[in-house]
């Protein structure tokens, strides 16, 4: 960051009761307070939102693009967690 | 997993969150419902069937009875792992084991979607897991119950499983948002929980006829119990002191105990008969005029005697659960040791 530019917020909108924040966008702000107030005016201007989070952006650990593959391998061979893997007769109701 | 048996304990200390609360707030107030009085507030959004989220003003109440029913919900998941766990090294087939470990992952998985459910109401998981650990906190009474044969885990997945479901699916329209959201991901990830169960059934049925009277024990083991999972009786006169008014008026709970468990019978028997299994139940018939199974009493007395610590292995779980707490203390331990050297590293390097 250079001297004088204010952080990076990553920020999270909820668009109504019941639902996850979801990412929306990020902005800069000198604070969490402004960098709330701000994303409500940048994201949320239409009433896209109940509630928002603003997280700083240093704060996020993301996995890595390159690594993809063999972060997410081990999930791929495991087809026994899903249901239609089940070998059970069709004709049974609310199964 | 989970079942809805549970009986009402202690209130929990369950303080409010703090944070940017103000700033929020202001966010927040712009919403569909709008009253001055924080009562009138919540009740408003209840009665036009909104969520409630972790920064609403709530009553003392709601908020306690989240509290328990969800850290007894995640206790249940966890302590669950125990009666599977106990087939997973004798599984009778290499993918049989998979399927059994990938079940027994799910649980825990569960545990702790639920446990954070719970955290947003002011609680912490070392707070919650004491309290369980120390026979505080109850979790779901059908897990003190032992898994004597393999057809048992086809029996767990197919009836445990599948009244766990019946609890389950209402509970992702429960009004505490994070609770319903947590209850949304379980139902599809469990999904397959009761197919797998099942199909050892399915299997074990047509097999040899030591294999069909396995599968017939299990049933007869499970099948009461399972419908104990409900909880005890909550209609008509038996409604009386219950907390489910209060759970239904709070929109936590959407269904009483006696529908749930009538709607999962209507839904099992076909299924047992499909399975050519007899469930344990001589008053079993087909009520033409009420639309439903009719079914015999239950045994409430040893469903007391169970919830009160005394079914065939409540010790014996909840000794296990306090042994792995602490034989994994190291392992905790160590991922400390190693995030402070990775820190200090970085210090260093900078």
């Amino acid at each position: 960051m250079n001297a004088g530019e204010w952080p990076l917020w990553e920020v999270f909108v909820r668009g109504k009761r019941g639902l996850n924040h979801t990412h929306a966008g990020s902005l800069h702000a000198p604070d969490a307070t402004m960098a709330l107030r701000n994303a409500r005016d940048v994201y949320t201007r239409r009433g896209e939102g109940v509630s928002i989070w603003v997280v700083p952006a240093s704060s996020i650990t993301a996995s890595s693009p390159d690594e993809r593959d063999s972060f997410f391998d081990p999930a791929a061979d495991k087809v026994y967690r899903h249901p239609t893997f089940y070998d059970v007769p069709e004709d049974v109701e609310y199964l | 997993m989970y079942g809805n048996d549970h009986s009402s304990d202690a209130p929990l200390n369950a303080a409010e969150a703090g944070g940017v609360d103000e700033a929020m707030a202001h966010v927040d107030r712009r919403d569909s419902v709008d009253s001055g009085d924080e009562q009138e507030r919540f009740d408003a959004l209840l009665a036009a069937d909104q969520r409630i989220e972790p920064r609403d003003w709530m009553p003392d109440d709601y908020r306690k009875t989240l509290v328990r029913q969800i850290a007894q919900h995640a206790h249940s998941e966890i302590i669950g792992m125990q009666p599977e766990g106990n087939w997973i090294t004798r599984a009778p087939s290499l993918r049989r084991k998979a399927i059994l470990m990938a079940k027994s992952q799910d649980e825990a998985g569960h545990g702790l979607y639920l446990y954070s459910a719970a955290e947003t109401l002011g609680t912490s998981r070392g707070e919650m897991l004491d309290l369980l650990h120390a026979g505080k906190q109850k979790y779901s009474s059908i897990f003190n119950y032992p898994t004597l044969t393999w057809a048992d885990v086809g029996a767990i997945g197919w009836l445990v499983d599948g009244a766990a479901i019946m609890n389950q699916v209402p509970l992702c329209r429960c009004s505490y948002g994070p609770y319903a959201r947590a209850m949304i991901r379980v139902c599809k990830e469990e999904s397959f929980h009761q197919r797998q169960g099942f199909e050892i059934l399915w299997n074990l049925a047509r097999g040899t006829d030591a294999q069909r009277e396995m599968a017939q024990d299990a049933a007869n083991r499970w099948w009461w119990p399972s419908l104990m999972m409900f909880g005890p009786p909550d209609t008509g006169e038996a409604a009386q002191g219950t907390h489910t008014e209060l759970s239904m008026a709070w929109g936590i709970k959407r269904f009483s105990n006696d529908d749930l468990r009538q709607k999962f019978v209507d839904m099992t028997v076909p299924q047992a008969q499909k399975l050519g299994l007899d469930l344990p139940d001589d008053d079993l018939a087909w009520d033409d005029e009420r639309g439903h199974w009719n079914f015999g009493e239950i045994d409430w007395d040893e469903f007391w005697q169970v919830v009160k610590g005394d079914g065939p292995c409540n010790a014996q779980r909840l000794e296990h659960r306090r042994t792995a707490h602490s034989e994994g203390a190291w392992v905790r331990e160590a991922a400390n040791a190693y995030a402070a050297k990775q820190s200090q590293r970085a210090e260093s390097a900078a």
